[in-house]
This record gives C-alpha cells, structure tokens and sequence, in this order.
C-alpha cells in the first residue's frame, strides 16, 4: 500500500460467496464461503495451486460465474445476483479483467483497433468517432505501443506486445479495478517484466486497482500489498504480503513458501520443503472458522489452532 | 570428468513456407557422466530444437546442416534412418516431456505402458516385466503400485502423472535422461517433490540429466552446470555458482536482474528492452546486441568468439576482450558477485591458513 489514507476505502467487498457448478450428484462446490475487502488503490494478490478456485473468483466478481449465496458489493452496492441493467453497465466500466493467454484471447480476425475499441463500443454506442480514435491512442501510448499499430492484426505481434493490447483494452474503458488472471504466466521470462512494470505504473497513472491472480508466489511478493491464499476453494490465510512471507501461520500457506523456487543456488541447495497434509487438521469436532487473529491478519483456524497461531504472534513480537 | 555426449559446432535448419531458417547456430556443449546440466533460454531460444537433434526427434522439415554430436563414437548428426535411432532412442537417451496430460496416452492402463517399453528394451518374460515394472513405479514414489498398475492415466493427478512419464522415460534403463520443460505444467509444490524425484532417481540409476527449463528457480534448484541459450546459441555455460553469482553475458545479467525476487519492492524491475530476434533474417554480429544497454560497435558487426573465464566457464560476449571497456553489470548482479568474490577470497584465506 502507498502509505496514503488512514482507512482507504472498501472498492469491492466479497462476503461469504460460494460458487457450485452442476446440479445434484454432479454438484461441485468451487469456491466456499470466500471473503474479502479490496481496498482501493491497492494490488490485491489472490495465490493457490490449479484448481483452487482463484480464477473463479475472479470470474465471479465479473459476473462471468454466478455465486450461489453470499454477496459481492462494489462501492457498497450489490453487484452478484440480479442487478439492474443500470449497475450491470457500471460493473461493465469500472471493473475490466486482463487475461491469462494472449494468443488465446485476442480476436485473430479482428484489427487491434477494433479488439481495443469493442468495449467502447458496447458502452457508448453511437459516440462520435473522433473520440474513439483519441481513446484507442491514449491507451496504445499508456501502454507503450504507437498508436500506428490499431491497423495491424494481433498476429503481428508478440507475445508480450499482445499482453499489451489485452492492457489497452482495459484502459479505453477507464476501469477502477482490474482483474489480472495470471497476468504474466504465459509470456517469456524476458518480457514478464516489462508487463509487471507497465501494470505497476498504470496503477499511478490510471490510479487503478487490481486483483492480481496468480500462482506465482515470487512475482505476488514483488508486487502485490496484501496477499490471500486460497486451498481448494477456501482461503486459509489473508494479509499484509511482507507480513504473511515473514510470517506464514496456516500450514498450507507455510508449505507454499516453502517450495519457493529460488535462484540461489546456495539457498536452493539448503531448502527444505514443508510437505501440507490437509488431515492434519482436527476438523470434525471443531470445525474452522475464518478469524483475525491479529489486525489485518485473517487465517482459517479451529479454536485449538488458534490458541496455538497466537502464540506463534506473541514469539514475534 | 568423462564426457558422455560431445556436441560440436551444430548447425540446425528448418525450412517453413519455402524459407530456410536457422534454428541453432553453431553450438558446441559436453555432456559428463552424471552430471545435471541445464539449458536455460526463452521460447524459441533453441534449447528444445538443440536437445531433440540428440534423439533424431526433429520434425520432418528440420535438419542438422553441419557439425558433430558424438555419443559412444558414434556420430549422431550423421543417424539418417529410423532403424538407426531406435538403437538410441529410450535405449540411451530417453526423455520426459512437459505436460504429463498428453504425453500418455489415455485408453492403455499405466501399467501397460511401462510394460511396453520395459518388453521392448529388456528382453524378458512377461511376469518378469510385470514385476519389473511395479518396482519402477515404486520407485518413482507411487504408493500401492499394485493398485495403480490397472488404473488410466486420467485416474492420476498431474503430478502423479509426470511421475508415470518418467518411470516410462526411465524403465528402458537409459544413461541420459532430457527433461523438457518437467514441471512447467505443475504445482509449485508438486514442482519441488518432482524435482527432488529426480535427484533421487539420478543417485539410484547413475542417470546423465539435461534440464531444459526457462525457469531459473528450477535451475539454482537442480544443474550441476548450466548452458544460457539465446537465439539458436549457447552464450554463457559454467557451473551453477558461476552463472548465478559471477555471470558474464550482459544477456545472462538482463534474465538474472528482471527476476521479481531480486527486485525492490516499488521501485521497477530491471526489464528487457524489445523481443528476441526473428530467426527468418540473418543475424548479424550478437543476436543480443540490439536489446542490449551494454553493446559495443563491433556487437552489430562480428559475431563474438567464446572467452574462457574459467575453466569450467565461457561466454561469448565482446565485453571480455581485453581491448573492451569496462562496465559495471546492473545492482542486483553488481551485489551477488561481490559477495560470491568476498566469500571465495575468505575460503582462499582459511586455506592458507590451515597450509601453514
């Protein structure tokens, strides 16, 4: 967090969503009774392994998956459920996704002029042409492509240069939060940080706020404020990222770090893995809960491993 | 050390719509008995194309155009037919491939699989096979392999699947293992398990390992050496501590100072200028030279010859001329090399020390 406002107000609240997908035997339950507050000019890292639900998080705050209860509130108004046609086109302009692929999620057929203007379009239908244009620059040069390149096709581009078109066309819609799904993961090491840069610089300049999801736990280190870390559907562990890198309470979380790869070799050669056994845990008498344990600090917990993560808290201090 | 496999100036060409390009330009690598060597690049970079000219496994329209790959005296480069390579392929050098999803196939049981190749390069009885092949997934860390010898590769996990592959790639009893890419596909958690498989298996079976990854956490993790790919040439190989603490190519610098954990939090990373060259042109001078801050004149003109650092560590960049300038490589490389030259220089001390 820039060290700006004493308490930087709630963008998106996320209280209690679970997602299921199929119906009867068939049901499964994606994600859990998730929650969490973003702040705003905050990047928000949500970390976990395949298939533990973080993209559809992400999904469901764009209103892409349905949530089966709970709520999501954007600026405290609801947006999850049915919503008015009015809200529905705010949560189109103020909340824009960047996706994981982009040789998957650019239109082959289609001019980068019209891939970045399509949300402009959809939005303001009939707006006057030369204000498309002046939009469609604007965000080609905030993303550091020439405003020449609207008449190329994406295979023209790299992949890099791609990611940058899926960028700009977030940007012609003048998004709030941007929800960046894997970001980075499939562009070459060599590109991977001028993408994190330019993210990192949109935020000052476009004053932006992102759900950075990701299962990489070096690059949600170097970028994000606060950190979640999501197992199988469920967050087991939320907080400031300095403070859950220094000091990790859920064994999950310390199992994820623990794996790190590091480019050290004197590091590497040392490391020792924590292996995470989810029967570890002495659920069926004492079901967990999600509880702050310190402020900020959430961690799924029973009453018994309470006890015991506060006392881990009082060694540090 | 013994070399097990010598690849000398190999040139690799492909011909796509009519045009001829050049995939990998003159590289020359050893590979010692029991080592783990990693070739690190970007997509493109080559480090595939490179490791699939030792199996014959290029695709139709590629070919090695020049140079020597040297394996037991024989001469691979020259290999023309399939009845050639089969003496090789799984034999010697047996490879596991990135995603574990299609590299098995889904309608034969796990246990068949192995059992195949097992039959195939061992010349057993089926019982014989059969057991042969449950002490391999055994020993690729499968709990109840009596169980899971019956099951489908879908019935797996992704890591369990991968390793499966390896037990296929290993149950042939090779002595050289290429992993492409092994745990790209995987968990990061599932990634250290597999890796520390790996290790295990090098111990048990005396296994020669190439690593090809793009990922250097991986390689600070496994490689005994290390080889820096870039546009179809190896421009940096040493040993592990020289390429991590005391890089050389301004290319191995970039890769190394854009990493996000040697970054400073809110200041911006260290970022590649550009995108790797395209193949289809010549390239002239350094492939690098156009991306690189610290290029000289002579970069776009001469392509640089290898400079020995140390024995064991080449590169080839114009910066170690002696008539070049100096320069100072960017902070986080800068720093881990001095503690690397502060440390050697207190082992050199404590030696001298214990001499007298």
């Amino acid at each position: 967090m820039p060290d700006s406002g004493l308490c930087p107000e709630k963008l998106l609240e996320v209280k209690n969503i679970t997602v299921e997908f199929g119906a009867g035997r068939k049901k499964f339950t994606a994600v859990r009774d998730v929650s969490f507050d973003i702040k705003k000019g905050e990047i928000f890292g949500l970390v976990g392994e395949s298939g533990s639900g973080k993209t559809t998080i992400g999904r469901a705050i764009i209103r892409i998956n349905a949530v089966t209860s709970g709520s999501i509130l954007y600026r405290g108004e609801r947006i999850s459920g049915k919503i008015s046609t009015e809200t529905d086109r705010k949560v189109v302009k103020n909340i824009q996704m960047i996706f994981q692929d982009p040789m998957a999620s650019l239109n082959e057929r289609a001019k980068v002029d019209y891939i970045v203007s399509e949300g402009f379009y959809n939005l303001y239908p009939g707006e006057n042409e030369e204000n498309r244009r002046r939009a469609v620059a604007r965000a080609l040069l905030d993303v550091g492509l020439l405003p020449e390149f609207a008449d190329r096709f994406p295979h023209e581009f790299s992949g890099g240069q791609r990611q940058r078109i899926g960028i700009a066309r977030v940007l012609v819609m003048e998004p709030e939060l941007v929800i960046a799904d894997e970001p980075i993961s499939a562009l070459d090491v060599s590109i991977r940080a001028q993408v994190l840069n330019l993210m990192s610089s949109l935020r000052e300049k476009r004053s932006l706020t992102y759900l950075f999801i990701a299962h990489d736990l070096s690059v949600v280190q170097f970028i994000t404020d606060r950190t979640a870390v999501i197992h199988r559907g469920a967050l087991v562990e939320l907080a400031e990222t300095e403070k859950l890198f220094a000091n990790p309470l859920h064994p999950y979380t310390r199992a994820l770090l623990s794996a790190i790869p590091s480019p050290d070799p004197a590091v590497e050669r040392h490391k020792r893995v924590e292996v995470y056994d989810p029967s570890r845990h002495d659920y069926a008498a004492d079901p967990p809960a999600w509880i702050e344990i310190e402020p900020g600090h959430f961690v799924s917990a029973n009453s018994k491993e309470k006890e015991e993560y506060e006392q881990n808290i009082g060694q540090w201090v | 050390m013994e070399k097990i496999l010598s690849a000398e100036d190999v040139v690799v060409k492909f011909t796509l719509r009519g045009e001829t390009l050049t995939a990998i330009r003159g590289v020359s690598l050893d590979l010692h008995r029991g080592e783990s060597l990693a070739i690190v690049g970007e997509s493109g970079s080559g480090k595939s194309v490179f490791t699939k000219t030792f199996m014959g496994m290029l695709d139709p329209n590629g070919w090695v155009d020049s140079g020597r790959i040297l394996y037991k005296g024989h001469d691979l480069a020259r290999y023309k037919t399939e009845r050639q390579w089969l003496g090789i392929r799984g034999r010697e050098i047996a490879m596991v491939f990135q995603d574990p999803m299609t590299s098995l196939n889904p309608l034969k049981t796990v246990g068949h699989q192995i059992l195949e190749t097992v039959e195939l390069h061992r010349s057993v009885r089926r019982a014989e096979a059969r057991r042969l092949s449950m002490d391999i997934l055994r020993d690729v860390g499968i709990s109840d392999p009596e169980k899971r010898y019956n099951q489908y590769p879908h019935e797996f996990s992704g890591g369990m699947r991968q390793r499966v592959v390896i037990a296929v790639a290993i149950a042939c009893n090779p002595n050289v293992l290429i992993c492409d890419e092994p745990t790209t596909a995987l968990d990061v958690t599932i990634q250290a398990q597999i890796l520390q498989l790996l290790h295990s298996l090098q111990e048990k079976y005396g296994l020669t390992i190439v690593y090809i990854t793009h990922d250097l956490g991986v390689v600070a993790n496994v490689a005994d050496r290390v080889a820096v790919m870039y546009a179809g040439d190896v421009i940096e190989c040493g040993l592990c501590e020289e390429i991590f603490y005391n890089p050389q190519h301004p290319y191995t610098w970039a890769l190394l100072s854009s990493l996000p954990q040697l970054g400073v939090k809110g200041e911006p990373l260290f970022a590649i200028r550009g995108t790797p060259p395209n193949l289809h042109s010549e390239i002239k001078g350094d492939a690098f030279a156009p991306r690189n801050p610290y290029a000289l004149e002579i970069d776009f003109i001469r392509r640089p010859p290898c400079f020995q650092v140390s024995p064991t560590h080449r590169a080839r960049t114009w910066l170690l001329d002696p008539r070049a300038p100096r320069v100072t490589p960017p902070a986080p490389i800068a720093r881990s090399r001095k503690l690397w030259m502060e440390k050697k220089m207190e082992k050199m001390k404590e030696q001298d020390r214990d001499a007298r």
